[in-house]
């Protein structure tokens, strides 16, 4: 497929914005998640998964997949110009992020034509919710010694063990499932396979965890003696931690493929400077006091080198000695500085910064608290800054591995 | 926040760069970087002539005066190039000298200078004085009309590559206005120039005393024009340090990647630490945020508003993130960090340097909320 013309992508975000303008769904009366991993209540749960369904029928889901698994079947160009357009309009987020954006790019670079044409449209119409299962208990950013098991038993696994953090726990149809095959492996990495199981069958149990802010948005997902199809298993068996790894970089973007990725709306940083005209430093509106404006000024830097990174990426000369460099880099750069901006938002409200979600004189509904504490999911989930900070180092500079 | 920031590269900035930074790599190992800074001169005349006849120096001169009417943006590239490998030469001070000209020079000083710049002609600008103001404004020197002929008075600081150059441009106060005075450095007196000894060795730079010079009236700028000049330059040259503080922080973070991949200590690569390896990737990060910001104000330099904040925000950026990239460069050296012969002094050295010249980060955050709070 050849890729469209500037001038075609350009009309095409025309035709999504003014089509967001005229459905963007009315402000319910309780607090939108700002990012996928925040779905806590079945309101906020049937709110967003009316909004993508929407958002599919009008075109603008998996416009980049195949027509005969649900997609619109146009070049992968025009999804991300929509995606993006719904991020630059703040509009609600895409809520079946691991099916849309991980599971669903994976099935179309290595799946079968059967499990494209069972899994693909309800991911697509957000029909069937998908979950991950990578991290467990006692193996987080070591999510290479996971120790959930699958035990192969004729044309059957069977799983037994734990997984965490699992988003959308509590609602998913399917998880993505990393579990290890075999105890006895050379290496750590080679006994593990990888998954697409059903949250459905018999011995899978998922319990709420209450979140730092109190809300709920997490499960972990226990496994006792759960029996899946050996038609589940994606890719050859131990071969699973090459298929995770795949995985990661839809996450991180430095794949493409993705149904929808607008699945974490950035807060609205401008609303710092309303915040700092509003609030009150000596009798005089914050924004006067000098410190305060260096470091406004330095919050609006970084979000703008950030939003130039994402353009730099398309301009190969200043990209091609280390394509991988802002791809690798992008999550860390955008959780850090969220995590920071909403920290930075609570020290400007003076003696309101003691206000919380549920106070009605909290500014802004006590917005910037929820979003820093919320914030810490993006920089620990999907591999923490840390991590990240390590895969830069090894992938993007060559140091050897820690 | 705001999101009207942009970036485009053209196919004259690729081919410049791609140009620049193979140049730059063969005629500037570390050893010639070196052995200019024990010289006098301080860069290779050879090497000199050889950028221009790359065309290097009438990149953003009009074609009615000899160039190719490219602009800043087409120089970015090249003085990034220049930077990551520490090259010696009045560069800059010449593109800034030759921007000067073209905006506040008189029809006959842009039409005798700029063919000759753009051809290999040394030039430079003197602005700063005893009172180490950013602002360009700020200027004490003097040139008072008497007899027909202008007389000079006051002493400017940190005249970059004066002993080189064959014109400096001077800001001075004439008629209780700022202004600037074109000086043939064959005129100058025996003594004018004093050598500064400055932070960055590859650099030279030196005081220039006007006292007892006097030029003809021709030498002033355009009356005119002249108010924009300060401006200009203050800008063009803001984007110039960082464009070569951005390929200084490459170069550093190359240098100390490099030592993090072969030293060993407690039986490992000490690059396999991450008390090493996370602050090297925070540098890292910290300079691609800055060339993002360094190529966006090239390719809005021109514009009205935007390229005035581009660039400022490119400046902020470029000095923090090299200053912070080369600061760890030399305490991740360890102890051959702590000697004159680890390279990390001399990165750490011109990002002081450079980070201070022009307007530090908190100065040109000021300007920007100022302009934009």
């Amino acid at each position: 497929m050849t890729a469209p013309s500037k001038a075609e992508l350009e009309d095409y975000r025309q035709d999504v914005a003014a089509w967001l303008q005229a459905n963007r769904p009315p402000e319910p009366d309780f607090m939108l998640p700002l990012t996928f991993m925040e779905v806590g209540t079945e309101a906020q749960f049937d709110y967003l998964r009316d909004w993508q369904r929407k958002c599919y029928e009008a075109g603008y889901v998996g416009a980049g997949w195949p027509t005969e698994y649900g997609g619109g079947g146009m070049h992968q160009a025009f999804q991300d110009a929509a995606s993006k357009e719904m991020a630059a309009q703040n509009v609600p987020i895409m809520l079946n992020a691991i099916g849309l954006n991980w599971a669903g790019p994976l099935l179309l670079d290595i799946g079968c034509h059967t499990d494209r044409a069972r899994y693909l449209k309800g991911i697509l119409t957000a029909e069937d919710i998908w979950c991950q299962g990578f991290s467990e208990p006692d193996h987080g950013s070591d999510l290479g010694n996971a120790q959930t098991k699958a035990v192969r038993d004729a044309d059957e696994y069977v799983i037994n063990g734990s997984k965490i953090w699992t988003t959308h726990g509590s609602f998913a149809k399917y998880m993505i499932l990393l579990a290890r095959t075999d105890p006895d492996a050379v290496s750590k990495y080679r006994g593990l396979s990888f998954f697409l199981a059903p949250m459905h069958a018999g011995g899978v149990e998922t319990v709420p965890i209450r979140k730092l802010t109190g809300e709920h948005g997490f499960t972990q997902t226990f496994f006792t003696d759960v029996r899946i199809s050996a038609s589940c298993l994606m890719g050859e068996e131990n071969a699973g931690w090459g298929v995770a790894m795949r995985t990661l970089e839809y996450e991180r973007g430095a794949r493409g493929g993705q149904g929808n990725s607008y699945t974490i709306s950035t807060p609205d940083a401008s609303r710092i400077f309303d915040l700092a005209k509003t609030v009150q430093r000596e009798g005089k509106a914050a924004v006067e006091d000098p410190v305060i404006r260096d470091k406004l000024v330095q919050f609006m830097i970084e979000a703008r080198a950030l939003s130039l990174n994402n353009q730099r990426q398309s301009i190969t000369p200043l990209i091609q000695d280390r394509p991988q460099s802002l791809p690798l880099q992008s999550k860390l750069a955008w959780t850090e500085f969220i995590l920071r901006l909403n920290e930075f938002a609570i020290s400007l409200q003076g003696t309101k910064a003691a206000y919380y979600v549920g106070e009605p004189d909290a500014i802004d509904g006590g917005l910037w608290h929820r979003g820093y504490l919320n914030a810490f999911s993006a920089t620990i989930g999907g591999g923490t800054s840390q991590i990240q900070r390590n895969i830069i180092g090894e992938h993007v500079l060559n140091l050897p591995k820690s | 926040m705001d999101n009207q920031a942009t970036i485009s590269f053209s196919e004259e900035q690729a081919d410049l760069l791609e140009i620049a930074e193979n140049f730059c790599r063969d005629k500037s190992p570390v050893s010639s970087v070196r052995a200019l800074m024990e010289s006098d001169l301080g860069h290779a005349p050879a090497i000199w002539q050889e950028m221009a006849d790359l065309g290097w120096l009438s990149i953003a001169v009009p074609e009615e005066y000899g160039g190719v009417g490219l602009g800043m943006a087409e120089v970015v590239p090249v003085v990034e190039q220049m930077g990551r490998r520490m090259m010696a030469g009045p560069f800059i001070s010449t593109t800034l000298a030759a921007q000067a000209l073209l905006v506040g020079g008189t029809e006959a000083q842009k039409a005798d200078l700029l063919p000759k710049i753009a051809t290999g002609g040394i030039a430079t600008v003197a602005l700063s004085e005893d009172n180490a103001d950013w602002n360009l404004s700020n200027i004490a020197a003097k040139a008072d009309l008497a007899g027909g002929k202008l007389h000079l008075s006051g002493t400017k600081t940190l005249v970059a590559d004066a002993d080189s150059a064959q014109w400096i441009f001077v800001s001075v106060m004439h008629k209780g206005a700022a202004s600037m005075v074109m000086l043939r450095s064959e005129t100058l007196p025996e003594g004018a120039l004093r050598r500064e000894t400055i932070i960055d060795e590859t650099k030279r730079s030196y005081q220039l005393s006007l006292d007892g010079i006097s030029v003809p009236e021709s030498a002033l700028f355009d009356a005119e024009r002249v108010r924009e000049v300060f401006d200009h330059i203050h800008l063009a040259a803001a984007l110039l340090v960082s464009a070569e503080m951005c390929g200084g922080a490459r170069g550093v973070i190359d240098y100390t990647v490099e030592y993090l991949q072969t030293r060993k200590q407690f039986g490992k690569v000490i690059g396999s630490y991450q008390a090493l390896k996370h602050p090297i990737v925070d540098a890292h990060v910290g300079y691609e945020q800055a060339r993002s910001h360094l190529y966006s104000a090239a390719s809005n330099f021109t514009k009205q508003g935007e390229g005035e904040i581009a660039t400022r925000m490119a400046k902020a950026q470029a000095g923090e993130a090299f200053s912070f990239a080369a600061d760890r460069a030399i305490q991740f050296h360890g102890g051959f960090g702590f000697t004159y012969d680890c390279d990390a002094q001399l990165y750490r050295r011109r990002s002081l340097w450079g980070e201070n010249m022009y307007g530090d980060a908190i100065y040109h955050r000021k300007k920007l909320a100022d302009f934009l709070l």
